[in-house]
């Protein structure tokens, strides 16, 4: 089965990028998206070539590393599956697959397919932990959880933190991501006593981040491979109307976005 | 590759109005009172079926209340005001966040209306100004003579011109659009959902909005159609 990739190629941040069409020999329909750029980037060297920089890691779908638009659509055609867990034989022989960078004004573009998503690591530092006493491990099921909220925790904390949600929407809106990250924790009694500053600071980190507004569309959970639903978009809210009135005395600070990089070489 | 610059803290954060979601809350509340509105509107206006007299009496009476009348009037207007200025802020903010575009998006997951509330909006605006300057004001009556009082005779004076109607009847489609996606979204965003309860609120808005739109509708096709002269 043969394919052809268009691909995103730009060299650094400040260069222009273009769409290169290479055409890749797809030796087995289990071949994950990513092997496949790695049969690529292997025939790219051996011509001397500079190899297509993706970002990737775990390779089984739950790091979160991985992500770009395949045809216009974050993480390919396949739901609830990232790029790496997505195999070819899911295409057809022949078939152009287009693959550009999540785009977006907060993942500014590093090479290629690559894009920088500190953004969502400063929403995580702004509050999205518990804090708690060190000292010896607390024994196991002190405090008890019961089945269904331990379930509901779950299903909002297998957010990967891949930023599939803020390329796939219309207003690159990070709601789904912070929707998730807030809602993990404030479900858990082990959040309780955060809920309200970890909702206001994060919300407003989410917002000097420069992300869009959510407009409830859902197009953030259609891509999600974790499948995070739109109640985590609600439940953010919820935390904020509240805890922006209850927090309405205490100053808010947020961390101040860096996009740039040091590579190196300067 | 390190990262060499450190976050430094950073004091200004935004406010509830500046923040997206204070926007969205309070175009939420705005459009749960416009909504209100709109099914008052509706019931009011039906009375158009059971003849002059009645819609008259009816007209009459809203002009009576004065003081309460321009009470709602001022509620209305902060709300579209509201409304609208929260739109046009996270609008400008939205096209903002893609510098560079796709060379191609596919929309997945979302419906027609869903994505059409930037045009559905604006396109009713424009409705509800024409709409009050005539039938409310009376500056504009196309093809037809305006009697203040005589709320019967401008309904199907106005109507009988079939241009009249026919915008009337596009724009109550597009605010029907509007409500399809507002009507379950406000609660979303004032922190509402539930597994089991949002998918009954969301067919819900889908009949109760069909209801509405056919009510209105209803009005110039009786005209129209005769039934109303």
């Amino acid at each position: 089965m043969k394919v052809k990739l268009t691909i995103w190629r730009q060299k650094n941040p400040d260069s222009k990028g273009q769409f290169i069409t290479y055409p890749v020999d797809v030796v087995n329909g289990e071949m994950s998206m990513l092997e496949c750029l790695d049969v690529l980037n292997e025939t790219l060297m051996g011509r001397g070539e500079e190899p297509v920089a993706f970002e990737h890691d775990c390779r089984e779908g739950i790091c979160g590393s991985c992500g770009f638009m395949i045809n216009g659509i974050a993480h390919g055609p396949l739901p609830a599956t990232t790029v790496c867990q997505l195999t070819m034989r899911h295409f057809k022989d022949g078939d152009e697959l287009v693959l550009e960078p999540w785009r977006s004004r907060s993942f500014p573009l590093v090479k290629d397919l690559v894009v920088d998503r500190r953004s969502f690591d400063r929403i995580i530092q702004a509050g999205g932990y518990v804090s708690v006493s060190t000292g010896n491990a607390p024994d196991g099921n002190a405090i008890p959880v019961g089945k269904e909220i331990a379930d509901r925790a779950m299903d909002a904390a297998a957010c990967i933190g891949c930023g599939a949600c803020v390329a796939a929407c219309p207003n690159g809106s990070a709601a789904l991501f912070t929707g998730a990250k807030i809602a993990h924790l404030g479900i858990l009694p082990q959040g309780k006593p955060e809920q309200d500053r970890r909702a206001v600071r994060m919300v407003a980190q989410m917002n000097v981040e420069g992300f869009g507004s959510c407009t409830n569309i859902g197009e953030c959970t259609g891509v999600c491979p974790k499948e995070i639903p739109l109640e985590e978009i609600a439940r953010m809210n919820r935390d904020y109307l509240l805890g922006a009135w209850r927090e309405r005395g205490n100053v808010v600070t947020a961390i101040a976005p860096v996009t740039d990089w040091n590579f190196g070489e300067k | 590759m390190s990262t060499a610059v450190a976050g430094q803290r950073e004091n200004r954060t935004p406010s509830f109005w500046q923040s997206t979601n204070g926007k969205k809350a309070v175009m939420a509340v705005t459009g749960a009172i416009l909504f209100l509105f709109v099914v008052g509107h509706l019931a009011g206006n039906l009375q158009v079926f059971e003849g002059p007299a009645k819609i008259n009496a009816y007209g009459h009476f809203l002009r009576t209340i004065g003081e309460i009348l321009w009470a709602i009037r001022i509620i209305l207007i902060v709300c579209v005001v509201l409304h609208i200025v929260a739109t046009v802020q996270l609008a400008l903010l939205n096209w903002k966040t893609r510098p560079v575009g796709y060379s191609r998006k596919k929309a997945i997951n979302s419906s027609y209306a869903d994505r059409t509330m930037y045009w559905s909006g604006p396109i009713v605006l424009a409705f509800v100004i024409f709409h009050l300057l005539q039938f409310t004001a009376g500056y504009i009556h196309p093809e037809s003579q305006f009697i203040d009082g005589d709320i019967y005779h401008n309904i199907v004076a106005g109507f009988s011109v079939w241009w009249v109607s026919a915008w009337y009847i596009f724009s109550l489609l597009l605010l029907g659009f509007h409500m399809r996606h507002g009507l379950w979204s406000m609660f979303q965003s004032l922190g509402l959902n539930h597994p089991r309860h949002t998918p009954v609120l969301k067919q819900a808005a889908l009949w109760i909005t069909i209801v509405i739109v056919a009510g209105y509708i209803s009005i110039p096709i009786g005209v129209l159609a005769g039934w109303v002269r």
